[in-house]
């Protein structure tokens, strides 16, 4: 019998050691998995590496996280918002190491990782200073850099529904990096709006097969005031 | 000196835009092209978060946290949009599938060269999102800037002094003083805003223009 429900995010979370290496979902607050960085903040690991699309925002979530100097190293497309003042302290006072990536690059390596490709070549940041040191190959006349997957721990995410199987269905642009990220993550936690019974997930319309998922956490939406 | 405003930039450049085309509008100033787009074209605007097919503003109260753009503004879907996960997304930008895109700039070169996301300031914290991808990506890369920064100099430019987001990838500048297309043997005045001389827009430039018969 398959059953990847978890009763709670703290017990999804519970063997996450120091130095891990975590993806998290989300781009704004679209498919950001909320809860879960609630419980990772709890759960107390350190020295991590995490991989999002960028460095927090305000005082919630992955800001919260690298406000507890949880955070080792961080590898995202775009860290510099108007509200990243976490990201912004640690960074100036050099306690967090900073890989700055190409967004589309950094989706790719991503993927990369859950399709078990070794490196790829782009054409993406060749000629600037972001593929600076790299190996660079010209192919039918266009200039590639090549670049490696980037493999995680764990992979912290949102979804919309989801069945004992861990197959996941998305919301709108809550997606992004969601499927990617669930693939490339030895052990992924998806948080869901609903879960339902086997057999009620249209396969049609699934979007991330229960193969790449290893844990579900049904979280209640808040309500909100009509 | 008559210049164009930002609003003016984007409906000259909106014109441009053809039936049928998919669009990319980077994040800041291009998203003001959306507003100007000719009604009678179908045109389908990508977003690199993931989405095909973006419509107008939500009416106030009718935002939804899981529909937004690449800037995390809300947004709304069109009948026929579509919804894909980021590494598809990307595939779409880099694959070459993509009209267009509209990117802003710090500067551009005489050979198309592009530096918008990075003053190169020390201190500065650097971000990228997906301007190196879209430079590359899309098939016709546009640029909309003002001509000249605050204290007058060209942002147009022989060679890029701030860091490239990508090398000899841009097509046209669309800018408050010209419309100049970026072509192998240089650039190409295709229009001039106002009254304006070409040879003071030659003056102000500072780097070689070519006259296209069309332009005054």
């Amino acid at each position: 019998m398959i059953d990847k429900f978890i009763d709670s995010a703290a017990a999804a979370l519970a063997d996450l050691p120091d130095g891990a290496t975590v993806m998290i979902g989300g781009f704004g607050n679209a498919g950001m998995p909320a809860e879960l960085i609630d419980a990772l903040i709890a759960q107390g690991a350190k020295q991590l590496t995490v991989v999002n699309n960028n460095a927090g925002n305000a005082d919630a979530g992955l800001a919260a996280l690298i406000g507890a100097r949880r955070v080792r190293k961080i590898i995202c497309s775009f860290p510099r918002q108007t509200d990243s003042w976490h990201f912004d302290k640690a960074y100036r006072a050099g306690e967090l190491a900073l890989e700055l990536v190409p967004q589309g690059t950094l989706a790719e390596r991503i993927r990369a990782a859950g399709a078990g490709i070794g490196a790829f070549y782009t054409p993406t940041a060749f000629g600037t200073r972001l593929a600076e040191g790299k190996e660079t190959r010209r192919i039918g006349g266009r200039d590639y850099v090549l670049e490696s997957p980037i493999h995680a721990d764990y992979a912290l995410i949102k979804a919309d529904r989801a069945d004992r199987w861990g197959n996941l269905t998305y919301r709108m642009t809550a997606r992004n990096f969601g499927p990617i990220m669930a693939a490339a993550a030895k052990i992924t936690v998806a948080q869901v709006r609903e879960t339902v019974a086997l057999g009620e997930l249209d396969p049609e319309i699934v979007v991330t097969p229960g193969i790449f998922v290893q844990r579900i956490v049904r979280i209640a939406p808040l309500r909100r005031a009509a | 000196m008559k210049k164009l405003d930002r609003k003016q930039i984007a409906a000259r450049l909106a014109r441009d835009i053809p039936d049928g085309a998919y669009v990319n509008l980077g994040i800041g100033l291009p998203t003001l092209v959306a507003d100007y787009l000719p009604k009678d074209r179908e045109i389908v605007l990508h977003s690199e978060n993931g989405v095909l097919g973006i419509g107008p503003r939500p009416a106030p109260g009718a935002e939804d946290e899981d529909l937004i753009n690449a800037g995390k503004e809300p947004v709304t879907l069109l009948k026929g949009g579509s919804f894909f996960h980021h590494a598809d997304s990307f595939g779409m930008i880099r694959g070459r599938h993509l009209d267009y895109c509209v990117l802003g700039a710090f500067q551009v070169s005489v050979h198309g060269d592009l530096a918008n996301w990075h003053t190169g300031a020390p201190d500065a914290i650097p971000a990228v999102g997906g301007a190196m991808d879209l430079a590359v990506g899309a098939k016709n890369v546009l640029v909309m800037m003002e001509h000249l920064t605050k204290d007058g100099q060209s942002k147009v430019v022989e060679r890029c002094s701030y860091p490239l987001t990508g090398a000899r990838c841009v097509n046209r500048i669309y800018t408050d003083l010209a419309v100049i297309d970026v072509k192998a043997d240089g650039l190409h005045v295709v229009e001039i805003v106002g009254e304006l001389p070409f040879d003071e827009l030659q003056r102000l430039t500072g780097v070689p223009l070519k006259r296209l018969a069309t332009a005054a």
